[in-house]
């Protein structure tokens, strides 16, 4: 009771706030809208957390003496004069051909995710991968990576992959398993395969396929099935009911001028999104219109979704709806648009829409042949039904949307190939089962009971990269080499062959799954290279194989066959598609009072994989920025209704640490506990919970040994509702649970940080987002007070100097994290772990500020806001630093010289942007040997109790200076990629030479958008923003 | 009230108080003097290697150039150690029976990398590039010394940062021509500040404030 009077409390606050206040108020949390005197008072506690917290329960007194012992061995440590001991060289034998010594080469191959392929290009020091960048001839990459891409280099190194071969959890050898698997091959050649049964993740491999059609040829009555719990079933089965084919659905955001999405996060989870992002903000980048305001266009992006994604975030206008009611909506929109969809009106529980429904309608039909409708694979085919029928009647077909064969077609459907495959185990069928990855006893829909029905298969094999829960229930394990260790190809998003080659050897006993295929087709053991040049060699052209050789390096040296994307296919609506609409195919509007469950693959770890990958589990979901676990999120008043509220803060109101009521979440019979994470903008009376955590066997990160990292949402999944049910009953414990977000870290009172403007309002008065500060500036002229004065001696930058300066474009940038791993990638930042982010301790020398305008219930618009460090002109950490250990450069940069510092914290007190990062504790891992491999040999790993902090990719800086300097020409703009705005797939980051007058950064920064956070504290900061600018539509705007 | 110190107690009073100054400056004298001695910077100390490499032999005798081992001194930061490869391809043919080379054709037989001490070490947190230097005219020998001379391998600089920043503050007095960086036996001319002046400008070095900005080689 006290918790529901807490929040209203909290609203009522907010709602006074609000009211007072003059234009757009931007916010971050709940709690800083409502100022809640808690929490002020615990942000105005300056240090709240470091001197209390301690990592383990050490008495003050037993820390004394620790202290005092330890510092009298460090003096006598410290007396040592001797330099440390000598390092070995080992050079080459025979040297090969393309290594220089100290110089990275970059290999390019593909990296597959959630089904499709992404062109990569891997960093590789002497041998030694250490760091993954977008492919910019790869169409599914342009360059660009997402947080997979950017992570997969730390699973590669994770100590804790299976690294051999393992029957009933004793180590064997492959040749043990390749004589058990012989074996019972044998008995199954003599059945045509009757009793073999194969279960796999979405082949994505052409090479793969085929092996798959010849073994299936060689055991003709054998299955293989498919599973993988986020899948596309539903766009297939629509699409069978729309053409009667299995095709896919591409968009071409190039072209649209009206985007609807109806619970489609295009941004970040289709495939082809890096893509995606690039084609949609083609049409949304002001600062390419340079000054010339007047001429300004942007598209205009609607979303309806329940949850808050980064599409939705970024939409010029988001419609919070229930999963279920989505549909409705669907056909509203049909209707609205002439096609008979058998449903006019939106459900009575999302009556007050119609406004907005007309709006939308009216401006795709305005635009016809220019307007995109998608539809996202968690909704029902009746939805994607509808978006083709949508599509069709507007004339977009050809034009932003296009169809291709699947390349795989008919064998699509997961699902349904998991549940023949259920059955089949039942019936005791089955004698051999080869699970060739995924974790089916893990994420399989809980109601087809997999792992029981499992039990009846004499022989059980899992071939994984870990000893996970599958492996656990499985007779033999055998370790699947990673995709850097490994030869095979993938198709990309839009099918363009895309080749994986390996960079390093395997590092434990992996192999591929072509090398298994090889082996269960009966075949003398080939490696995989052999078997994937082979298939090149066959399905070459002429022209191709009369130089193979030279064929097959051109494709290793791009990392893709050129045009081999799928070709467009076109495809007619078949005449009686309304007739899937009818009853029994469509989903049921959820009653008014009914709590949803909807399910969501997570942000950052997706379906489960990446469980054990730090860099994952700590980077922060895109909007509720919690870190290390999952939650189930929920909207304001929802909660309220419910008498649940943000609990107590555990380590002080800068700092990240929620106590969160913990409720169960019952769900037809079934129940899990999951604590409330409070998400401002979320549909009402839905709740979405994030799948991939409560792993029981992923490792020491993701959890293993009865400690698991947030809890298991697959347990509430069922095959007939997948991503979405309705009869969720919602039981408060009465405990509490410690969240770890980084929201409210580094907050920043009460100043215009995010500047954001209307098309319109941009068009009337370009220089809006300088405004304030022209106005100070004219308030110091007028009082007659200097506009920058300072004591400090200046410093001078004027060219031939190099001035570096970064600007980041708000209107581009969609929150997907991938600059903030790419940093932790290629700066060797550590992962602290729960407890330390609870502490506020995070290392990330980069974050995303998520911020919020509306109210609490009604959040209008949302904002990312990326922050690394300003590199201030005058910047106010040096002149605090006692040693020295952080100066200017002569070329502006803010240097951090770690072996100076001695950790007085000074530099991050003093920092207005609070960008600096202590290592508290010695966070970064110097002992795991493979772990070590990872690190780039160009940073250094920094030591406990160092500051440290973004240095503008310093070490890319001088490479490329360098070199440049050797071939005796200057640095071209360009040349130097921080290790962030290399990964954006939003161009977002610019970074360069601002004496470089031609330079993109010295362009960006003559925007009129252009602005600096905390300008009037006269830090003068490199790194500038470019005010983030929406089209709405006037219709919906004006109130 | 008696007197509690004894009259002698001024005079070890001062002593004591004064001494007690001394002999801090002096500990602390000695520690400089300790890390700026051989044993603190390891100057002058030859290493065990695998092989007792003579450069005095390949490059004052036989007049070797230093590229032909150090092959990626001019490209990379790294000025590269020869793989067991380039030494056979003289030691295939000559000395071939010799004792003091088996560990050079035991690495060829085996496939087995040799593993030579490094002589010069630098801190982890220290990125220096040679491929940089040779461009900008800083000679082989200015840091690695008559190295021509050597019949084993010592580091000659104390490598301490002092000796980096001599440099980076006045670049001129180093500096030489580009044709005359892998020259052992180059001695500065008598004019070597007006001749480094103008090649600093010449090989458009970076002013003083710039190379000696903390990035610059910590990162």
């Amino acid at each position: 009771m006290s918790c529901r009077k807490d929040l209203a409390g909290q609203l009522a606050a907010a709602h006074e706030r609000l009211g007072g206040a003059r234009g757009k108020q931007y916010w971050r949390s709940l709690d800083e809208l409502a100022e809640t005197p808690a929490f002020m008072a615990l942000v105005h506690n300056e240090f709240p957390s470091q001197a209390s917290i301690w990592p383990d329960t050490l008495s003050r007194r037993k820390f004394l003496s620790l202290m005092a012992a330890s510092l009298a061995l460090g003096g006598i440590g410290g007396c040592s004069v001797k330099p440390a001991p000598t390092v070995n060289i080992v050079p080459y034998v025979k040297p090969p051909r393309e290594i220089e010594p100290g110089e990275p080469l970059f290999f390019a191959t593909s990296l597959t995710h959630a089904g499709s392929a992404v062109g990569v290009l891997v960093e590789s020091h002497m041998g030694r991968p250490t760091k993954i960048e977008g492919n910019p001839d790869h169409p599914a990459s342009r360059g660009a990576t997402d947080v997979f891409g950017q992570a997969a280099i730390l699973s590669l190194y994770d100590p804790d992959r299976s690294q051999t071969v393992a029957h009933l959890g004793q180590t064997r050898t492959w040749e043990d398993a390749e004589a058990a698997l012989r074996e019972a091959l044998a008995r199954q050649r003599d059945k045509r395969g009757r009793g073999l049964r194969i279960l796999s993740e979405t082949v994505v491999s052409p090479t793969l396929a085929a092996q798959r059609d010849e073994l299936l040829a060689a055991f003709p009555d054998a299955h293989w099935h498919v599973y993988e719990p986020v899948n596309r079933d539903s766009m297939y089965t629509a699409s069978d009911w729309a053409f009667g084919r299995q095709v896919d659905t591409h968009y071409d955001f190039t072209q649209a001028d009206v985007v609807l999405a109806l619970d489609a996060d295009f941004m970040m989870s289709l495939p082809g999104h890096l893509r995606y992002v690039d084609d949609f903000l083609s049409r949304r980048r002001l600062r390419q219109h340079g000054g010339n305001a007047a001429k300004a266009t942007m598209n205009r992006l609607y979303a309806v979704e329940p949850g808050v994604s980064c599409t939705g975030a970024k939409a010029d206008h988001r419609l919070a709806l229930r999963a279920g009611q989505i549909e409705s909506f669907a056909r509203a929109v049909a209707t609205a648009c002439g096609i008979e969809s058998g449903g006019s009106v939106i459900g009575g529980s999302a009556a007050g829409n119609e406004k907005w429904l007309e709006a939308v309608a009216a401006d795709l039909q305005a635009h016809r042949g220019r307007s995109l409708v998608l539809a996202g694979d968690r909704q029902p085919p009746a939805v994607h039904l509808l978006a083709h029928a949508i599509n069709d009647r507007l004339g977009n077909v050809g034009k932003t949307v296009h169809y291709t064969d699947a390349w795989d077609a008919g064998r699509t459907e997961r699902t349904a190939s998991l549940k023949e495959l259920a059955e089949a185990l039942d019936r005791g069928d089955v004698e051999l089962l080869v699970i060739l990855g995924g974790n089916p006893v893990y994420n399989a829909p809980v109601d087809l009971a997999l792992t029981e029905k499992m039990q009846k298969v004499p022989l059980r094999v899992h071939f994984g990269p870990y000893d996970d829960e599958t492996a656990r229930q499985c007779h033999w394990h055998l370790p699947e080499a990673h995709f850097l260790e490994a030869w095979s190809d993938a198709r990309a998003y839009d099918g363009t062959q895309s080749i994986v080659q390996p960079l390093i050897e395997p590092l434990y006993q992996g192999r591929s799954a072509h090398e298994l295929l090889t082996l269960l087709a009966g075949a003398e053991p080939t490696p995989g290279y052999e078997t994937v040049r082979r298939r090149w060699r066959r399905e070459a052209t002429t022209e191709q194989a009369a130089d193979f050789e030279a064929f097959w390096e051109s494709v290793l040296h791009d990392g893709l066959l050129a045009d081999s994307a799928q070709p467009r296919r076109s495809v007619t609506l078949a005449d009686n598609w309304q007739r899937h609409l009818g009853a029994g195919k469509t989903t049921a509007e959820p009653a008014a009072t009914e709590l949803e469950l909807v399910f969501e693959p997570d942000p950052t770890i997706y379906d489960g994989s990446y469980a054990n990958n730090g860099w994952l589990q700590e980077c922060p979901k895109p909007l509720t920025k919690l870190t290390w676990d999952n939650a189930a999120i929920m909207s304001p008043s929802t909660a309220e209704q419910l008498g649940l509220a943000h609990g107590g803060y555990a380590h002080g109101g800068e700092h990240g640490g929620y106590h969160m009521p913990v409720v169960e979440l019952r769900l037809n019979s079934r129940s899990v506990r999951a604590p409330v994470w409070i998400m401002p903008g979320h549909a009402e009376r839905s709740i979405t919970v994030h799948l991939g955590h409560g792993r029981q066997q992923a490792g020491r990160v993701g959890g293993a040994d009865g400690h698991t990292v947030g809890f298991n949402a697959y347990l509430l999944r069922t095959s007939e509702q997948p991503w979405f049910a309705p009869g969720l009953e919602l039981v408060p414990t009465g405990e509490t649970y410690l969240l770890a977000g980084t929201q409210q870290h580094h907050l920043m009172e009460n100043r215009e940080l995010v500047r954001s403007a209307t098309l319109g309002e941009f068009r009337d008065h370009p220089d809006f987002a300088a405004e304030p500060e022209r106005k100070q500036r004219e308030e110091q002229t007028q009082r007659g007070s200097l506009a920058i004065a300072t004591l400090y001696e200046g410093f001078n930058y004027e060219a031939p100097k190099h001035k570096w300066g970064m600007a980041i474009d708000l209107s581009a940038c969609i929150g997907c994290n991938a600059c903030v791993v790419a940093c932790q990638a290629e700066n060797n930042i550590p992962v602290v772990g729960k407890e330390q982010v609870a502490a506020g301790r995070e290392m990330h020398w980069i974050r995303i500020d998520r911020y919020s305008t509306g109210t609490a219930e009604k959040p209008e618009e949302f904002y990312f806001q990326p922050v690394p460090c300003m590199h201030c002109e005058n910047a106010p950490c040096e002149y605090v630093c006692p040693v020295e250990a952080t100066v200017h450069s002569s070329e502006g940069l803010n240097d951090m010289v770690y072996n100076r510092c001695v950790g007085t914290r000074f530099c991050s007190n003093n920092c207005p942007y609070k960008v600096r990062r202590f290592n508290f504790f010695h966070y970064a891992d110097y002992h795991t040997p493979t772990l070590r491999l990872q690190y780039n040999p160009d940073v250094t790993v920094r030591s406990r109790g160092v500051m440290e902090k973004c240095s503008y990719c310093v070490q890319r800086i001088r490479h490329a200076s360098i070199n440049a300097d050797t071939e005796g020409r200057p640095i071209a703009d360009g040349e130097i990629l921080t290790a962030c705005q290399a990964a954006c797939p939003a161009t977002a980051i610019s970074f360069g030479d601002i004496n470089d007058k031609a330079s993109q950064v010295h362009a960006w920064k003559g925007q009129p958008l252009n602005y600096s956070l905390l300008a009037d504290v006269n830090t003068l900061p490199r790194t500038t923003y470019l005010a983030a600018v929406r089209n709405p539509n006037g219709k919906l705007s004006e109130e | 009230m008696p007197q509690i110190f004894p009259p002698a107690m001024n005079i070890i009073s001062k002593v004591t108080l004064f001494g007690s100054f001394v002999l801090a400056a002096f500990i602390l004298w000695v520690c400089l003097i300790l890390v700026r001695s051989s044993y603190g910077t390891g100057t002058g100390v030859v290493h065990v290697q695998p092989v007792p490499f003579s450069h005095e032999h390949h490059v004052g005798v036989l007049g070797i150039d230093c590229r032909y081992c150090h092959t990626s001194v001019e490209y990379s930061s790294f000025a590269g150690l020869p793989p067991t490869k380039t030494c056979m391809n003289c030691h295939s043919q000559i000395w071939v029976g010799s004792n003091m080379l088996e560990p050079v054709r035991e690495s060829y037989r085996t496939n087995r990398s040799l593993r030579w001490q490094r002589v010069y070490s630098l801190p982890g947190f220290t990125y220096f590039d040679h491929s940089i230097h040779v461009h900008k005219g800083i000679g082989c020998s200015t840091c690695h010394g008559q190295i021509d001379q050597m019949p084993l391998t010592f580091q000659v600089p104390s490598l301490l940062m002092e000796w980096c920043l001599e440099c980076h503050r006045n670049p001129e007095r180093k500096v030489r021509p580009r044709e005359e960086v892998f020259n052992m036996k180059y001695k500065p001319p008598a004019n070597q500040l007006e001749l480094g002046r103008k090649l600093v400008k010449e090989y458009d070095i970076d002013d003083p404030a710039t190379i000696t900005s903390c990035s610059v080689c910590h990162r």
